[in-house]
């Protein structure tokens, strides 16, 4: 007898431990989850529109920088914005996300993919109940999402790393490139159209040489050593990779060509944060992820409701960021590269 | 002498079981299991917008047949006091496979049963480790955990295939006509039967509880632990090779990080099913109804906006409440049942 209420008594703990939590998320949540107020209308009214943003994962403060920047656009128009995602960035862990958005019948997903392929079948079904698929910072297929928000081109991120290192070294002298691996397919994109850049409007700037540091810490760090020991004259490294630009920047700090030989490149503020502070570096460029996230909900909001339809040539309006117009394929470039000093690097968290 | 004694006390009489069969039938951990989930799906039901759509039913199948398939033979291998932490690595490692022999032009049936039987030799691989080199299960599983991940990532890189053959991914997330759910359960529930047939009603899977509770008991008994074992973990490789493929199509995705720590999803389901982790305690319906509670929790929990942390943490305190319980329980009933028979001991002992 006494087995049975004991029983009873543990296994009504954990109904009762699992109920509550269920009940209480799900009386919390009756606000906000509103019936995805997609007012088909074309009418621009934006105060009903509920987005939903996916980044790759939570807990990653580029990402939870540009859901800062999708927020605040969202409180601008109006409506409602939620943030959800997976802990991990693991190529199917966005799919459940994408499925219940679909089931709450949100207006509107903002996407950054972790696999381009995974998620497509999950964003076909949430774009057929009528949910406006965004991707931005990692686009999926383009045939799987309505728009894609494209943080920087090729050609843009040539264009701010040669004008970086040719104004901070008085456009003459030897420079050398810090890449990533040698296949790497964006980097050498980029070092193609930089030397090209370089030849055409920098006659005495010389490339003299494209090392590699595999995106390894420690590899990118020794190849700066031996850049500096190869090159006495060498009076600039552009490193178009996270890893690389902060490994030079860490061997230039302690070395006796701090202060002498320039750095520039693709990096993030939190890592080159010391660096630009005491003088190693003087600036480098990435895009603004509040900017991406910001341009991104405006996008989204176009879209729900009937502004634009994302085909190349519709022009939406984006708050702050002013007017943005849709490219081929389904693409809204945000802009040039952000350049991050001194003065700026303050107001950056990522 | 002795016989004599026994005449003149009239024959003693043992009751087969300590209680009657509908209690022994309803009052399981099994049941209860079953219970919350019934009580959970109407709580949800009430209280979360948009969980009562087919549509939940549709997804949460689809996203948790790889678990309900891997638990099946995972049941049976904690049974017998053992554990396959590699099953994950093995769907990752059929995933592969199955992509790579779609990229070389073979049809994906062909494909899939390559797959399928690499699945049987990895399984096989740990069997034989546990069997005839007489390693500890959880040694060999964690070391073919990542040689298994290593081998699938290693053959595809940081690439992915993702073209496959469209008859066979739709076919994959179709549902079954005119119902909101997924076509996947008709394996799931051939291999339900087979194997809820095989641990329930044949000496095989009776001696699984043997070897559970009591190895050299076992051994003695006649039965033969180390191939029991050796088959369990075959088992265990192709059903995981079935689940990458089943995976590999859902998601029409080959990669080598596919389905990364998903051996714990099925572990804590599992133990959460009634599945004691010292072997020799468990029951199917018990772990297909944990596998269900946590999939339904989460999916209810993420309609109703909470974060994938307050979800995890909360399916770890379930898990964590339900195994303590268990136990707490059964330490309550030794001692009571040791406090009667001192009880017991004492009247006779007055008696005589």
């Amino acid at each position: 007898m006494f087995t049975l209420k004991r029983k009873r008594f543990g296994v009504g703990l954990a109904a009762v431990a699992a109920t509550a939590a269920l009940v209480l998320t799900g009386c919390a949540s009756d606000g906000d989850t509103s019936d995805g107020g997609s007012s088909d209308g074309g009418s621009g009214d934006t105060s009903d529109v509920s987005i939903t943003m996916l980044p790759k994962n939570l807990g990653n403060p580029y990402f939870d920088t540009s859901t800062g920047g999708a927020e605040e656009a969202v409180s601008e128009m109006g409506g409602t914005f939620e943030e959800v995602g997976p802990s991990e960035a693991s190529p199917t862990s966005q799919v459940q996300y994408i499925q219940t958005a679909a089931q709450q019948g949100v207006g509107g997903l903002i996407v950054s993919a972790n696999d381009p392929e995974a998620i497509c079948d999950a964003l076909d079904e949430a774009r057929s109940v009528g949910v406006k698929v965004v991707t931005f910072d990692s686009d999926t297929n383009p045939e799987c999402r309505d728009l894609f928000i494209n943080q920087a081109t090729a050609e843009g991120i040539a264009q701010v790393q040669v004008d970086l290192i040719t104004e901070q070294i008085g456009d003459e002298g030897q420079i050398a490139i810090l890449s990533a691996s040698a296949n790497a397919t964006n980097q050498n994109a980029w070092i193609e159209m930089m030397e090209a850049e370089l030849e055409a409007n920098h006659p005495d700037v010389e490339l003299v040489e494209v090392a590699y540091g595999d995106d390894d810490d420690q590899t990118s760090f020794d190849k700066t050593a031996a850049l500096l020991q190869t090159y006495p004259e060498l009076k600039g490294i552009v490193s178009p990779t996270t890893v690389g630009i902060a490994a030079a920047a860490r061997y230039l700090q302690t070395s006796e060509f701090q202060g002498e030989v320039s750095l520039t490149g693709l990096g993030t503020p939190n890592q080159m944060r010391e660096y630009v502070e005491d003088g190693t570096v003087t600036a480098f460029a990435l895009w603004n992820p509040a900017d991406l996230g910001y341009l991104a909900a405006y996008a989204t909001a176009a879209l729900v409701t009937g502004e634009i339809t994302g085909a190349e040539g519709d022009t939406f309006d984006a708050g702050t960021l002013g007017s943005y117009e849709v490219g081929a394929d389904a693409t809204v470039l945000l802009g040039d590269p952000y350049v991050f000093d001194a003065d700026n690097i303050g107001d950056f968290d990522f | 002498m002795t016989s004599a004694i026994d005449t003149e006390h009239g024959r003693r009489t043992y009751s087969a079981h300590a209680h009657p069969l509908w209690r022994r039938l309803l009052v399981t951990r099994e049941s209860a299991i079953i219970g919350l989930l019934f009580l959970v799906v109407l709580v949800a039901t009430i209280a979360v917008p948009n969980f009562d759509s087919p549509l939940t039913l549709t997804f949460l199948i689809r996203e948790i047949a790889p678990i309900l398939l891997i638990a099946l033979p995972m049941t049976l291998i904690i049974i017998t006091e053992e554990i396959d932490l590699s099953v994950a690595s093995i769907v990752g490692l059929s995933s592969v496979v199955t992509g790579l022999g779609v990229q070389a032009g073979w049809p994906l049936p062909f494909a899939a049963v390559v797959a399928i039987l690499v699945g049987t030799v990895a399984g096989s691989i740990n069997g034989a480790l546990v069997t005839f080199v007489g390693l500890p299960s959880l040694a060999v599983t964690i070391g073919t955990l990542a040689l298994f991940r290593g081998i699938a990532v290693g053959l595809l890189g940081t690439t992915a295939i993702s073209d496959f053959p469209e008859f066979w991914t739709d076919l994959t997330r179709m549902n079954i006509p005119g119902t909101p759910m997924p076509l996947i359960i008709v394996p799931f529930l051939v291999l339900a039967i087979i194997f809820g047939v095989l641990l329930h009603f044949t000496p095989f899977g009776r001696s699984l509880y043997a070897i559970g509770l009591n190895k050299e008991a076992a051994a003695f008994s006649g039965i033969n632990v180390g191939l029991t074992k050796f088959w369990l973990f075959v088992m265990s490789g192709a059903v995981s090779g079935y689940a990458g493929v089943y995976f590999t199509l859902l998601y029409n995705n080959a990669r080598g990080d596919n389905a990364t720590g998903l051996e714990l999803q099925i572990i804590a389901a599992v133990l959460l099913g009634g599945v004691s982790i010292f072997g020799g305690r468990g029951a199917l319906p018990g772990v297909i109804a944990g596998v269900l509670l946590i999939g339904t929790l989460s999916s209810a929990l993420r309609l109703a906006g909470v974060t994938s942390d307050i979800i995890n943490v909360i399916t770890g305190v379930l898990l964590v409440a339900s195994v303590v319980s268990a136990s707490f329980l059964a330490w309550l009933r030794t001692k009571r049942v040791s406090a009667i028979g001192r009880k017991k001991g004492r009247a006779e002992a007055s008696d005589g």
